[in-house]
C-alpha cells in the first residue's frame, strides 16, 4: 500500500527537486550552506590544530590581542588562555546542544501529537487543552530554576531545552496526524488488524517527515539561542568546559579592554545561527513549493 | 465573543495553578535551605527560623496556605531581604521593568509593522532583501549579543549614549534607556516584520483587494484601509507570545545595563533560596502574560467582525 503511495509520489515530483533543486533557490541558501559547514568542519576539527588546551594558562600572553606569530589566532582572555581554542571547544558543546535538545523536543512532541491526534475525540481534547495551560506559562523561568537549583549538568540541559519546545511540534504533529489517520493505507493497516501503537509509528509518523524535519530544522538555531541565553546568565556548562553563551559573557564584561574577547564568540554565535535560520526557512519554502506541486499534479 | 473570554479565562485559571504548583515544588525538591548560604547558623537558630516562616510544616500545607495567601493577595515576606515583602519588592522593581517592557513593544510594533508593510509592496525587490535579512539577523542573534555590541559601538567607540541605563542616583533616563529599549525590541522587530510581511502579501492576493484595484483606488488607501486591518491579525495574536519573550529578555537587558528592574532579582533569588521571592516573582510575571492573552483576544475580537459574531 505504501510502496503504491510512493511510486505516485516519485511519479508526481517535478523536475525541481532533490538537493540541487534545494540549493538552487537562492545565493543565500547556497552561500549560507557553505559558511555552516565551515563552522561545523572548524568546530570538530580545529582545535586540533592548536598547541593550546582549553584551560591552558599562557603567562606570557594574557588579554593579547589575536597575533599570528604568538599562536593565539584570535588572542587570549584575560586569564591567558587561547581563545581561538575556546571558542571552537564552545562551539562544539553549543551544536550539540542544539542537536540533542531538538532531539528531545521531537520525541517528545511527536509522540505526545501523534498519540493525541490518533486517539481523538476526549483524550485529544484533555491532551490538547494541557498543550493550551502550557502554553502560556513563561517556560524560560522554569529553565532558569531548573538549572540554578539543580546543578549544571549537560544531560539535565539538554532534557530542560528540549522539553521547553516540544507544544509547537506537538501541535504540528497532532494536525499532520488528523489529516493522515483517515487515509486508506492507515484504514487498511486498521483492518488487517495492526495494533494502534504500531500504525503510529509505522504508517503515520513516517508519512508526515518532511513536515517535522522542516520544524525540526528550525528549532535547532531555537535550542542554541537557549543555551547561550543560560550560559550567558552563568547557568550553562561549568569551567572548564565553554560554551558560545558562555563566552559572550566574558567578553561582555571585557569588551572596553579587550574587544576580541567578545568579537570572535559573538560572531560565531551569530552566523551560526543566521545561516541555520536562513536553511530552515529555505527548506520550508522548499517543502511548501514541493507539497504544492504534488497537490497540483494529483 | 463573551463565550471567547470566558473561556480564556477558564483556561488561564488553571494555567495560574499549575505555574505556581510546579514553580513551588520545583523550589522545594532542590537542595540548600534559604538560611544555609551565609554562615553556619546553629541547627536551633535555623529551626527557629524555620518555624517562623513555616516552612517546618509538611510540603502540602504549606502549599495551600501559599496558595490561601495568593488568593488574599499576600506574596509573603522575602526570606533574604529580611526587612521587606515580596510585594514590596515586586512595587519597586517593577516600574522600570514595565517602562522598558513597554517602550521595547511599541518601538516593535511600529517599527515592525512599518518594515513589513514596505517589504510587501514589492516583493522580491531591493527594499523586501534588505529588510527580510536584517530581520532574520534580528531573530538569529540574540539580544544578549546584541546589547554589548551596542554598547561597544555606540557608548565606548562613539560616546553618543551612556552605557547604563540608570544615572548616578539609579534614576532612569531617557538618554539611558535608548540602548536598552532598542536591544530588547530587536528580536520582536524582527518577528513582527516578518509575520506583517507574510500576511500582508497573503492580503493584497485576495479579491476585494482585486477589486479595489480595479476601482482604481490610490495604492496607500488599498494598503493602509483594506490591507493592513486583516492583515494585522497574525500579528495581534503573536502579541501574547512577545510579551512573554521580552519578559524573559529583560532578565537579561537589567542585567546588562544595570537597570534596577524586577528581572536581575529572580536569578538571584533562586541562587539563594528565597523561596517566597522567586514564587512571587514568577506568579507576578504568570499573571501578566495570562492578562497579556487576554488583552490579545480582546484587540482580535475588535479588529475581526466574524469573531465578534461567533
Amino acid at each position: 500500500m505504501s510502496a503504491a503511495g510512493n511510486s505516485v509520489a516519485v511519479g508526481a515530483t517535478p523536475a525541481g527537486s532533490g538537493w540541487r533543486a534545494f540549493f538552487n533557490q537562492s545565493r543565500g541558501v547556497r552561500v549560507c550552506s557553505c559558511l555552516l559547514l565551515a563552522i561545523a568542519v572548524l568546530v570538530v576539527f580545529g582545535p586540533l590544530l592548536s598547541p593550546y588546551a582549553i584551560d591552558q594558562v599562557d603567562w606570557q600572553h594574557i588579554a593579547e590581542g589575536p597575533s599570528w606569530s604568538s599562536g593565539h589566532w584570535f588572542g587570549t582572555d584575560n586569564n591567558g588562555r587561547d581563545l581561538y581554542v575556546r571558542t571552537l571547544r564552545g562551539g562544539q558543546i553549543s551544536l550539540l546542544v542544539g542537536i540533542c535538545a531538538t532531539a528531545i523536543s521531537l520525541l517528545i512532541g511527536v509522540s505526545y501529537g501523534a498519540i493525541a491526534g490518533y486517539a481523538g475525540g476526549r483524550i485529544d481534547q484533555v491532551m490538547m487543552r494541557m498543550v493550551d495551560v502550557l502554553y502560556a506559562m513563561p517556560f524560560m523561568f522554569f529553565v532558569i530554576l531548573l538549572m540554578v537549583l539543580f546543578g549544571r549538568n549537560l544531560l539535565l540541559m539538554f532534557i530542560a531545552i528540549g522539553a521547553i519546545n516540544w507544544l509547537d511540534m506537538a501541535r504540528i504533529v497532532r494536525g499532520q496526524t488528523l489529516s493522515l489517520k483517515h487515509r486508506e493505507f492507515v484504514d487498511a493497516a486498521r483492518a488487517l488488524g495492526v495494533p494502534a501503537a504500531d500504525i503510529i509509528r509505522r504508517h503515520i509518523v513516517p508519512n508526515m517527515m518532511n513536515v517535522v524535519v522542516v520544524y525540526a530544522s528550525l528549532a535547532v538555531p531555537q535550542m542554541i539561542l537557549v543555551e547561550s541565553f543560560l550560559s550567558f546568565l552563568g547557568l550553562g556548562v561549568q569551567e572548564p568546559m565553554t560554551s558560545w553563551g558562555q563566552l559572550v559573557s566574558l567578553g561582555a564584561r571585557e569588551m572596553e579592554s579587550a574587544p576580541w574577547m567578545l568579537l570572535f564568540p559573538a560572531s560565531f554565535l551569530a552566523v551560526t545561527l543566521y545561516c541555520l535560520n536562513v536553511l530552515g526557512d529555505a527548506l520550508r519554502r522548499y517543502n511548501d513549493a514541493l507539497a504544492g506541486s504534488l497537490r497540483g499534479a494529483a | 465573543m463573551l463565550r471567547l473570554i470566558r473561556h480564556r479565562l477558564l483556561v488561564a485559571v488553571p494555567t495560574l495553578l499549575v505555574l505556581v504548583v510546579l514553580a513551588f515544588v520545583l523550589m522545594r525538591l532542590a537542595p540548600g535551605s534559604p538560611f544555609s548560604s551565609e554562615r553556619n547558623l546553629p541547627p536551633s537558630v535555623e529551626e527557629n527560623l524555620n518555624a517562623r516562616y513555616g516552612l517546618d510544616d509538611s510540603l502540602g500545607e504549606q502549599l495551600l496556605r501559599y496558595l490561601g495567601n495568593l488568593a488574599r493577595g499576600d506574596f509573603g515576606p522575602s526570606l533574604y531581604y529580611s526587612d521587606h515583602d515580596v510585594a514590596d519588592l515586586i512595587r519597586e522593581g517593577f516600574p522600570t521593568s514595565l517602562r522598558l517592557g513597554l517602550a521595547a513593544m511599541i518601538l516593535a510594533l511600529g517599527a515592525g509593522v512599518t518594515a513589513g508593510i514596505a517589504a510587501a509592496r514589492r516583493p522580491g525587490g531591493m527594499l523586501d532583501h534588505l529588510l527580510m535579512g536584517v530581520a532574520i539577523a534580528g531573530i538569529s542573534v540574540p539580544n544578549f549579543v546584541v546589547a554589548p555590541l551596542l554598547i561597544l559601538v555606540f557608548a565606548v567607540w562613539l560616546g553618543w549614549l551612556p552605557a547604563s541605563g540608570a544615572g548616578p542616583d539609579a534614576s532612569l533616563t531617557a538618554a539611558g534607556m535608548v540602548l536598552p529599549v532598542v536591544a530588547l525590541a530587536l528580536p520582536q522587530f524582527a518577528y513582527v516584520a516578518r509575520l506583517t510581511r507574510a500576511s500582508m502579501l497573503e492580503v493584497l492576493d485576495s479579491s476585494y483587494i482585486l477589486a479595489a484595484r480595479a476601482k482604481g483606488l490610490p495604492e496607500r488607501t488599498i494598503l493602509l484601509r483594506h490591507g493592513l486591518r486583516p492583515a494585522l491579525l497574525p500579528v495581534v495574536s503573536y502579541l501574547g507570545p512577545a510579551t512573554a519573550a521580552v519578559i524573559t529578555g529583560s532578565v537579561v537587558i537589567e542585567e546588562i545595563f544595570g537597570l534596577p528592574g524586577l528581572g536581575r532579582y529572580f536569578v538571584q533569588a533562586a541562587l539563594n533560596r528565597d523561596y517566597f521571592l522567586v514564587l512571587g516573582v514568577v506568579v507576578f510575571y504568570g499573571l501578566l502574560v495570562v492578562i497579556a492573552n487576554l488583552l490579545v483576544d480582546l484587540c482580535y475580537g475588535l479588529l475581526d467582525p466574524r469573531v465578534q459574531r461567533q
